[in-house]
């Protein structure tokens, strides 16, 4: 099978939720060619994507590229899937993957499945499980379609290295201005920050926490953690913490390995945005709040006393 | 303006989840049904839309029968007039040729959609339509203004959102902020049981994918409690338990 991997970058660097999808396109079996966009990843960094199981990287060094423009990129993965016969594409499930994996599809004639969260199972038809209901639930779906898509969730597949450098080939698909039509103005982004959707640690504030002027001891935690802020869904309404923090069923949907919820009571729209954590600790100072009935770990007690103390312990463990 | 929303008919956001024949089917039993709360920033959106410069608010759904009361739902919430594709929303690809063959000829400025279905969480259907109709298609849009003929949007990317312009017709989904849930009232839900709603049935039966299977998250374990006094004991718990520092 020959499969195309759609690989996305922040800051020069191949993005962790494209790595894995690279992973996974090696892990479901193949002849397995990357891509990227753009002139802000390097040679060096895109042969290094064969140690993840790509035999080959498509770059298509164009700076108009360097945004996200959805219908240009679809242009460039369609034509990119034409090139190398490519019965399967495979991206992140992300704020560009998804929109673009739409488009894609129906130039495709392909069978599309978003929120993947394991291997597929090939052994009768081509068979994958989804995330639905937000993470309450799984659907196992059939591709009927002989082209497929499969936009993969953080964790569908775990990161492991083999090989070493593949060639970087350039490739210069035909674009018009049609393709731009959708101008993208300004990006306000945080850099340097971990970001929350990729998050391995989160740690998240509700309105426990009385004002936007408490959260210096929520960062404090969260930079010894080396994990990204989140929030519940009042606390980003009101203006405490910006949007983009917002966890749940109507924000951003996490899966760290360790979530850490302080002064969040658990409502199960914030609960669907964090059933993927594998482990979660609540500290709230209601010993019935409901988040304790989802939680791995709790304590029963004031954030005020109990994060700064929770700190230092894990300074003085370091 | 003419504008057309698009919304879905799922449980509400506190449903419990369960399966019924053999998991092959989703359990109603008890379960309240609600507009996708994306579809609602949406409809919102277009409602705040048309009162500031006018026009008119379609409203489409593909359901069955059980989905009326939610179409009038947002019929009270200040849509003119409702479709109903008469069909099971199978799949992405059924539901979003339904939604293009609507909305080809019918001229359209705006179509607007939620950035997702709450039940399947596709994220994929405005794509698809954008596709289909050679329309730009942004999502996920954070807010969304008209000027003249040009519409400026924020679209939510990690950690941060970019800002863009496209000229009319184009599709958005949409999520928050965008504009705040409306809650129908009298005079809305009154008028409503009036306002024209009609069902066609579908241009096509094609799909791309079918279901297997469905199947419920293993069950969670007890919590461990931990003393506030102790708290190097969740430490010592999350490093040599869980392994995860
Ligand atoms: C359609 C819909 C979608 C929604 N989507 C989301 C979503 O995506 N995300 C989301 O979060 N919510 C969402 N909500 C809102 C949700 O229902 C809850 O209202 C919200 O999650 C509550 O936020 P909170 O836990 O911060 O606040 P509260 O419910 O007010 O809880 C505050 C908690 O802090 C605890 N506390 C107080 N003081 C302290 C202290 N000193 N130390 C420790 N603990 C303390 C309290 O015991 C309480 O449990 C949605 C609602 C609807 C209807
Ligand atoms: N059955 C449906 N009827 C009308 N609109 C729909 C339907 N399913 C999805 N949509 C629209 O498409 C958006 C994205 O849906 P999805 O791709 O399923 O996540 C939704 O928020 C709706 O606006």
């Amino acid at each position: 099978m020959a499969i195309l991997v759609f690989v996305e970058s922040a800051e020069g660097k191949i993005k962790k939720t494209s790595i894995e999808a690279v992973v996974y396109a090696a892990r479901v079996g193949g002849d397995v060619t990357a891509i990227s966009l753009g002139t802000e990843v390097n040679d060096t960094e895109l042969a290094a994507l064969g140690k993840y199981g790509a035999s080959k990287v498509l770059n298509v060094a164009d700076d108009r590229l360097n945004q996200g423009v959805i219908q240009a990129y679809a242009n460039v993965l369609n034509q990119a899937m034409n090139k190398v016969g490519a019965d399967l594409l495979v991206l992140a499930n992300s704020s560009l993957g998804a929109p673009v994996s739409a488009r894609v599809a129906i130039k495709q004639d392909a069978s599309l499945v978003s929120n993947v969260t394991e291997l597929p199972d090939i052994s009768n038809g081509f068979v994958v499980k989804r995330s639905i209901y937000t993470g309450k639930a799984f659907a196992n779906v059939e591709l009927t379609k002989a082209k497929k898509i499969l936009a993969i969730k953080k964790n569908a597949a775990e990161i492991r290295e083999s090989g070493g450098d593949v060639p970087v080939e350039e490739f210069s698909p035909e674009l018009t201005d049609a393709d731009f039509g959708v101008a993208i103005t300004g990006v306000d982004q945080a850099t340097g920050d971990v970001l929350l959707p990729e998050a391995e640690i989160v740690v998240s504030g509700g309105r426990g926490l009385k004002g936007p002027e408490n959260w210096g001891m929520i960062e404090d935690l969260a930079k010894e953690l080396a994990a990204a802020t989140g929030c519940s869904k009042p606390v980003s309404d009101i203006g405490w913490r910006p949007h983009h923090e917002h966890v749940g069923q109507t924000g951003v949907k996490v899966a760290p390995t360790l979530y850490l919820a302080v002064g969040i009571s658990g409502a199960i729209q914030h609960l669907a945005g964090v059933n993927s954590s594998k482990y979660i600790v609540v500290i709230n100072k209601d010993e019935d709040a409901p988040f304790f009935k989802a939680a791995d770990y709790g304590i029963a007690g004031d954030a005020f006393e109990v994060i700064p103390k929770l700190t230092e312990a894990l300074k003085a463990a370091r | 303006m003419k504008i057309l929303v698009c919304i879905t008919h799922v449980p509400d956001t506190t449903s419990k989840i369960s399966f019924t024949d053999g998991d092959q089917k989703f359990d109603q039993t008890g379960v309240q049904f609600i507009i996708g709360p994306y579809d609602d920033y949406a409809l919102a959106r277009a409602v705040e839309l048309k009162e500031q410069s006018g026009g008119s608010i379609t409203v489409l759904n593909v359901g069955g029968p059980e989905t009326e009361p939610t179409i009038r739902k947002a019929l009270a919430i200040g849509a003119d007039d409702a479709v109903r594709v008469n069909a099971e929303p199978t799949d992405s690809l059924f539901v979003a040729q339904q939604i293009a063959e609507h909305a080809k000829d019918a001229g359209y400025d705006l179509i607007l959609m939620g950035r997702e279905s709450i039940d399947f969480n596709g994220g994929m259907v405005h794509g698809m339509v954008g596709e289909i109709l050679d329309l730009p298609s942004i999502s996920p849009v954070m807010t969304l203004n008209v000027e003249g003929d040009t519409v400026k949007m924020a679209r939510e990317i990690e950690g941060g959102k970019e800002t863009v312009e496209v000229k009319m017709p184009l599709i958005a989904g949409c999520q928050e902020p965008i504009a705040e849930w409306k809650i129908p009232n009298m005079r809305g839900i009154m008028s409503a049981r009036t306002k024209p709603l009609s069902v066609v049935e579908p241009v096509t039966e094609e799909v791309a994918t079918s279901l297997t299977r469905y199947e419920l998250p293993p069950a969670k374990g007890a919590v461990k409690m931990v003393d506030a006094d102790n708290v190097s004991e969740l430490v010592d718990l999350l490093k040599n338990e869980a392994k995860v520092l």
